[in-house]
């Protein structure tokens, strides 16, 4: 595994920058300018270079899907959401349509925000492309089938069935699936939900989202440990805070910055990114769970140092 | 973990001591419930003393918000006193400081619950 690109990250269900947001910060930077001297674009470049990511960029509001890149000639994602899309524009952009490709796919779960992205990935609709989509729900072919059923959208399943194949897995079973070893574990979660942790060359990263931890029972924080062990990257659904998880968000399947620190210190994790942003938070309030992550970091570190990113569409992580 | 309790009019002043983590959590959970019981409406008021209290752990914030659940179903009142700085900070991490309100000390906190209470810790 060479890295990861994270093309949707936001939860639930996709969100856009409104013109009043783009504005506010337009209006933000312009008052940090004052008194400076930009004349060039050297100085404009510096400036910007300068501000907060929140700032002068967004962490984006495409659904889940991340690709991981193997080195090998196939492509692997996790999800289907609406981050698909842009992945496939890049993929098409890089290989044109004429070159059939392999897209290997691994999916969490069958909500909406999860595989809304399948009707617009353009390799689908392309004769000899192969998009293999693998999980461990028995309804897998069902739910892609059903969202392009009439009346939710005009192009039927049956015109890019040729293209699509389904491969149900068995969770805690070790697979060899395009040059990677991958093995699912079962998380919590309506209609439950599964991560997948993939290895190869001696790197580790698991993808762990829609996943809620009750802290209720020891043997499934072990369990979980042990899925997230000495690995190089784990992608984490950090939606929440403790509080509201536990509480009024309860059941609502989702997990905690807090509890993903905690578990990646206990597993011996080397970088915690953080999965699948509430929809609810603007570009300042994930910049702001961030920092109070890397804070909880700090106070809780043992031997090792835990690195902790936030997730944004786009985000490159090498491996 | 330690734990202490003392009574001061209608208020019981729970002081744990040492780290809430999930080797404690457990005990912590047992030495409560029965103080939780009576912190009903018009019965106790339980202040939480944490200034002993070095470390807590999700686990540890866990049995804290259900104590809040029980607490006010059972329309009683619980507060949190004397955090340090550490556990102050883990707290609002947490967002915990919009489950408890919390105060600096537990002279505060028992002058903010009961009158009858605070003479009884001032008078010693």
């Amino acid at each position: 595994m060479k890295r990861v690109r994270l093309w949707g990250t936001r939860g639930s269900v996709p969100v856009a920058l409104t013109a009043a947001q783009v504005r506010a910060k337009l209006e933000a930077v312009l008052r940090g300018a004052r008194g400076r001297n930009l004349d060039s674009d050297a100085a404009i470049k510096a400036y910007v270079d300068a501000l907060e990511f929140h700032q002068a960029g967004t962490y984006g509001g495409h659904s889940s899907c991340v690709e991981i890149e193997t080195g090998g000639t196939d492509y692997v994602l996790c999800d289907l959401g609406s981050g698909a899309r842009p992945f496939a524009q890049a993929a098409m952009a890089r290989h044109g349509p004429g070159k059939p490709q392999t897209y290997h796919v691994f999916m969490s779960h069958l909500h909406w925000d999860h595989i809304m992205g399948l009707p617009f990935f353009t390799p689908v609709y392309i004769p000899g492309n192969r998009v293999i989509i693998h999980g461990c729900h028995a309804r897998l072919k069902e739910a892609f089938v059903r969202q392009q059923a009439e009346p939710s959208f005009p192009v039927d399943f049956t015109v890019i069935e040729k293209q699509v194949e389904f491969v149900t897995l068995e969770v805690g079973r070790r697979y060899e699936i395009a040059g990677l070893a991958v093995t699912a574990k079962k998380q919590m979660h309506a209609g439950d939900s599964y991560g997948y942790r993939f290895e190869a060359g001696g790197k580790a990263v698991v993808y762990s989202t829609d996943s809620e931890h009750k802290l209720e029972d020891p043997e499934e924080t072990r369990g979980f440990v042990e899925f997230f062990r000495d690995a190089d990257l784990v992608i984490f659904d950090a939606m929440y805070s403790l509080a509201d998880a536990i509480s009024v968000k309860a059941d609502w399947g989702h997990s905690s910055n807090v509890v993903g620190v905690e578990l990646c210190q206990l597993a011996g994790v080397g970088h915690l990114c953080m999965y699948h942003h509430e929809p609810a938070f603007d570009d300042a309030a994930i910049t702001r769970v961030l920092a109070d992550t890397r804070r909880f970091e700090e106070i809780t570190r043992g031997e090792r140092p835990l690195m902790v990113s936030a997730a944004y569409d786009g985000m490159e992580i090498a491996l | 973990m330690d734990f202490a309790s003392r009574r001061l009019a209608d208020v019981v002043i729970a002081a744990p001591a040492g780290r809430i983590d999930h080797s404690s959590a457990e005990d912590f959970k047992t030495r409560l419930a029965p103080i939780l019981e009576h912190c009903t409406e018009g019965s106790d008021r339980v202040v939480l003393d944490f200034s002993g209290v070095e470390y807590i752990s999700s686990v540890g914030l866990r049995v804290l918000m259900l104590a809040a659940k029980q607490v006010k179903a059972q329309k009683g009142m619980i507060v949190i006193a004397g955090m340090q700085p550490v556990v102050k900070e883990i707290f609002d991490i947490s967002r915990f400081n919009y489950v408890f309100a919390a105060f600096p000390g537990v002279r505060a906190a028992v002058g903010d619950l009961s009158t009858q209470a605070l003479a009884l810790l001032e008078a010693g």
